[in-house]
């Protein structure tokens, strides 16, 4: 079961804001898929390593080499709101009190 | 595609290795095909395309091999200039100033890029309704759904408005919706195709594959897609080449059915299993062995699945918040900024699954939710281990449905993840799995999944095609309906 | 918990070092120096949908070479995790770091145990706009990621010191240890080098931990010690007036030296670290290792032990191996002098840690006008006895302004010492006698303090060129004593 508050302490990691009506619907609907997630519980998994990468490769590195990065004006094309050369946000420190 | 075909002109009726031999033979020519494609997407009345090219690009050179065979592409792979939103209406608009590698391969392998495909949203769904664009309408009854994720690339293949297309696969996405509309997907080894440019769902799932009109052109599509990428560090190639399959045999070949898939109380339509039967009658007819095989963890794989996948999508989606790209929602402060746009860009089922993963790896849940579910995958390669010992390839039934009709599944999460059954263990394992149409069931069609050990897309294709001449099913049977 | 209770602070340092790469920690942009904001960035270090990271070989090489330096189990296979959060200046809502794998474990250096040191990439620079008025009129920043995903060692240390001093001192050491392995930059002021600091306080004599803060921040030596004793100050006041330690993250204000609370919701940290899915694990192989221990150099400690067993003073030792430069400085002019074997070299060691540093004080001595062959000509001068210690001074004044051969310095200003003879000597010591008439009677007496006189006088009229010593002797002769 996940319940009202769960639902909101998890939508706020997530940055999410939720109507009264989808926390509701949220709670039902992932308590139902939860329940069936936790089945996995009822396995013996004692000593079985986790898989993290299905084919085991390690040292993938790159050489310490420059490449050509974008101009400015391409980084920035996209951004919703640009100042100075930047990506212009609303100051965190405005959210003196985040909740 | 109102209008019916003259049949015997129609060149957008070539398969894409038929037409990649006319061109070669001089006997068609690439713009002209590349043109009739363009009108044919740009006339689709499937909504499977989110954006079609003006004009075709400056060819590739003269001996690329695909000889200039337009390919739709699926939304989230991203193409330099052109819309990539990943079905998304947080990237709506977005376009990026990169392509994919596998995309750029590709294009200089002489497959220039006809359209970009309409899918679930960033991947997540089993019907394409999850769209932020609309629903994909599927050819076969435009009543039904296309399956999902890559709907508009299965959609776009069966109508006849693309030669191929790339689909992603992480729990299904390119197998199910080709068995439901009735054509052939691929889900490769994990690693052997480029994931950079992919705009990602679950890292440690997503794969790129081709939706193909039949197993030659998939064989001939993967050819060129594969390959080692050192932009993508999980990125390892194929060992040798992707041959085209030319075998009509399956002698000595050991198939296994796992009661955990294919089972009486698994959940599979009637109709499904009945031309699952029938292609393993034929199989045996051809030379191959068939017995039960066991996969004993395959029921938990789900399970499973809805751990990782949805732990690792709610990281990957963290960096929609507005500040570099897409959609963004001013209200007040920096953290309603972030929770506007996120709350109005993302779709319910989006924020479903990052809420899910969200959950799962929030302190006090890992180890009961990832942590467990990571070692669940770890038994369900051993599973297939255990089994490919015996037989040289597990076979199922794609989905246990035909397409269903648009909005059946929607209220009810679990009975739209069910649909992922049969395809989530090989993803879970990272292996190749195939999926071929094998019949019709209500006059939908139906698909049947091998599945192999890594690296086995050679044998896999070599067998696909062999199951695939026998069974004589109609490539281009959904244009009819269309 | 009594008014009069003594209290121990116990202090655990955080260190995060930007490193010295070429490129950034997951991408081949190039590291940024000051360029104009967001001309270094591509699709993966702005994070845009599709990129993946791509780990830096030199990277994981100079955070191998940081282990092997302070003595690190190094992990034979390490992996990437990543912390989730929110942030601007975060731009895949999560930093790549390592969490419980780390490339490496334990270690020492100095007095001070090493509990881990991982790999992280930097996040990038928020700068506060103001109130521009675009955002419905409230306050904007903007955000370059240009140093976005700079390559970082975090380096963790287990609680082991007690004073803000020894954290200073300590911190002076990593520098100077870290400098050497050419790894970094290793400057708080432009932030290659930052230090948080755990702080708790504790009865004298008890085991337990208190309560910590982590306090922010200090982006100097000077601001480090004087944060840290603020916190032990706030700390002991809240104690002794009966109130207790709340865990939390603290910033100290070096203009005020207040400290204030960054932020008490801490609840909301929750960072679900998970294993990179991007990233395969780093194994690291014998060519690693091989190339890693290849690339070391003489580390502070190991060259403050071989200066000591050349005869060098401990403190001098210290002060030559903890300051890379001068210990550089001192060793060319050792070489430059060419003293016999078993000649006592301390007295070069003295004339660099004391005279030289006193002239050029932070400044590197390499690149002053003083050549180490210059000071060692200098220092031979004098003990040779051909120049006294009080014109040596003078000259090296002259060195430190000018540059030029101390000989030729010497010769031009008359400053070479008289010779031994008593010739040259008896005549000016009869003269000093009988001019201070005082003095040489007080000397009689027994009181030696009275010498001075008559030094100083022989002084005068030799322009300081006569041997103080020499003097002495002869004063003592001649009054019989």
């Amino acid at each position: 079961m996940i319940d009202r508050e769960q639902v909101l302490h998890v939508a706020r990691l997530a940055r999410l804001e939720l109507t009264e009506d989808e926390v509701a619907r949220m709670s039902a609907e992932l308590s139902d898929v939860l329940g069936h997630i936790e089945k996995i519980g009822e396995l013996d998994l004692d000593g079985v390593p986790p898989t993290t990468h299905v084919v085991e490769v390690s040292n993938a590195l790159r050489p310490d080499e420059i490449e050509p990065s974008l101009p400015c004006e391409v980084a920035l094309a996209n951004a919703p709101a640009v100042a100075g050369g930047g990506f212009l946000v609303p100051s965190p420190q405005a959210d003196a009190d985040p909740s | 595609m109102t209008t019916s075909r003259d049949t015997s002109s129609d060149i957008t009726l070539l398969s894409a290795a038929a037409a990649v031999d006319a061109i070669e033979r001089g006997e068609l020519s690439a713009g002209e095909l590349f043109e009739a494609y363009r009108a044919a997407a740009a006339g689709d009345e499937l909504n499977a395309y989110l954006w079609v090219a003006d004009e075709a690009p400056a060819p590739a050179g003269q001996d690329a091999p695909l000889r200039g065979v337009p390919l739709a592409v699926k939304d989230l792979f991203c193409t330099e200039g052109v819309p990539s939103q990943a079905g998304s209406k947080i990237l709506e608009g977005y376009r990026p100033p990169y392509t994919a590698t596998v995309v750029a391969k590709l294009a200089a392998a002489g497959a220039p890029l006809l359209g970009k495909t309409n899918q679930d949203e960033f991947a997540m769904g089993s019907s394409n309704e999850n769209s932020a664009f609309g629903p994909v309408l599927n050819p076969w009854d435009r009543a039904r759904v296309p399956g999902g994720s890559s709907g508009g690339s299965a959609a776009a293949v069966a109508a006849g408005s693309a030669p191929w297309a790339l689909g992603t696969d992480t729990g299904g996405s390119i197998r199910q919706p080709a068995a439901l509309c009735g054509i052939v997907g691929l889900k490769p080894t994990y690693g052997t195709v480029s994931r950079y440019g992919m705009i990602a769902f679950a890292s440690s799932l997503d794969q790129a594959g081709p939706l193909t009109r039949d197993v030659t052109d998939a064989a001939l599509l993967l050819k060129q897609m594969v390959g080692h990428d050192n932009r993508d560090s999980t990125s390892i190639g194929f060992p040798g080449e992707i041959e085209l399959p030319r075998s009509g045999s399956l002698k000595g070949i050991r198939l296994g059915v796992p009661e955990e898939l294919s089972g009486a109380g698994v959940g599979i339509e009637g109709g499904v299993l009945d031309a699952f039967n029938a292609t393993l009658k034929l199989a045996e007819s051809l030379g191959a062995t068939v017995e039960t095989c066991h996969l004993p963890h395959a029921p938990h794989a789900l399970s499973a699945y809805y751990v990782l996948a949805p732990a690792e999508a709610s990281s990957n989606l963290a960096r929609y918040d507005g500040v570099r790209y897409g959609r963004r929602v001013e209200n007040g402060g920096l953290v309603g900024m972030y929770t506007k746009t996120r709350s109005e860009g993302f779709g319910r089922e989006v924020k479903r699954r990052i809420m899910l993963g969200t959950y799962s790896l929030s302190s006090g849940y890992y180890d009961a939710y990832y942590g467990r579910a990571q070692r669940v995958r770890t038994k369900i390669a051993d599973d297939f281990r255990t089994a490919f010992a015996e037989f040289d390839f597990v076979v199922t039934p794609t989905a246990p449905s035909v397409a269903f009709e648009l909005g059946a599944k929607t209220s009810d999460p679990m009975s739209m993840y069910v649909n992922d059954y049969c395809t989530v263990p090989m993803s879970l394992a990272g292996i190749p799995a195939i999926s071929i149409p094998n019949g019709l069931s209500d006059g939908l069609p139906t698909g049947f999944q091998l599945c192999g050990p890594a690296f086995s897309e050679n044998r896999m294709l070599e067998a696909a095609y062999a199951l695939e001449q026998a069974t004589g099913f109609e490539a281009t049977g959904a244009r009819i309906h269309a | 918990m009594t008014a009069t209770a003594e209290f121990e602070p116990v202090i655990g340092l955080e260190i995060h070092v930007q490193l010295s790469t070429k490129t950034k920690m997951f991408c081949g942009c190039a590291l940024s120096f000051g360029e104009p904001s967001n001309t270094l960035t591509c699709p993966t270090c702005l994070g845009l949908p599709g990129t993946l990271p791509r780990a830096n070989a030199k990277a994981i090489h100079f955070g191998l070479m940081i282990g092997l330096a302070l003595g690190s189990e190094l992990a034979p296979r390490s992996i990437f995790h990543r912390k989730n959060y929110f942030y601007p200046d975060l731009p895949k809502g999560y930093q790549i770091s390592q969490y419980d794998e780390p490339l490496c474990r334990g270690g020492q250096l100095g007095d001070v145990r090493i509990h881990r040191v991982h790999l992280e990439e930097d996040a990038a620079k928020l700068v506060h706009a103001g109130s521009s008025g675009r955002i419905h009129g409230s306050d904007a920043s903007v955000v370059d990621f240009n140093r976005g995903g700079t390559p970082l060692a975090e380096i963790v240390t287990e609680p082991d010191v007690r004073s803000a001093a020894q954290a200073r001192e300590w911190l002076t050491l990593l520098r100077t240890t870290l400098r050497q392995l050419g790894v970094s930059d290793v400057n708080m002021e432009e932030g290659s080098l930052r230090c948080d600091a755990n702080i708790s306080i504790r009865p004298v004599g008890s085991t337990a931990l208190g309560t910590k803060t982590e306090l922010k921040n200090m982006n100097s030596f000077r601001y480090l010690e004087r944060g840290v004793n603020a916190e032990i100050a706030r700390q002991e006041t809240l104690l002794r007036s009966g109130g207790h330690v709340v865990q939390e993250t603290l910033h100290f204000d070096p203009q005020t030296e207040r400290i204030t609370s960054l932020r008490s919701k801490e609840e909301a940290h929750d960072y679900r670290y998970f294993p990179e899915p991007d990233l395969v694990p780093v194994s690291t192989s014998d060519e690693m290792l091989a190339a890693a221990r290849a690339a070391m150099p003489e580390l502070p400690a190991a060259r403050e032990e071989r200066l000591q067993s050349l005869g060098i003073s401990a403190a001098s030792a210290r002060q030559l191996a903890w300051r890379t430069e001068l210990g550089d400085y001192f060793e060319a002019a050792l070489a430059a002098g060419n003293p016999p074997v078993g000649a006592p070299i301390q007295p070069l060691a003295n004339w660099v840690c004391n005279d030289l540093v006193r002239r050029v004080g932070e400044e590197d001595p390499n690149a002053s006008q003083v050549t180490p062959a210059a000071l060692a000509k200098l220092v031979g001068l004098v003990s040779e006895k051909a120049l006294t210690v009080s014109n040596a001074r003078l000259v090296l004044d002259r060195l430190v302004a000018d540059g030029g051969d101390p000989a030729a310095i010497v010769e031009a200003l008359g400053l070479g010492a008289m010779g031994g003879g008593d010739d040259v000597l008896d005549p000016l010591v009869d003269a000093a006698l009988a001019a201070n008439a005082d003095a040489a009677e007080k000397i009689r007496s027994g009181n030696m303090k009275a010498i001075g006189a008559i030094i100083g006088h022989v002084m005068r009229e030799t322009k300081g060129r006569a041997d103080g010593a020499e003097v002495t002797r002869i004063v003592r002769h001649k009054l019989g004593l």
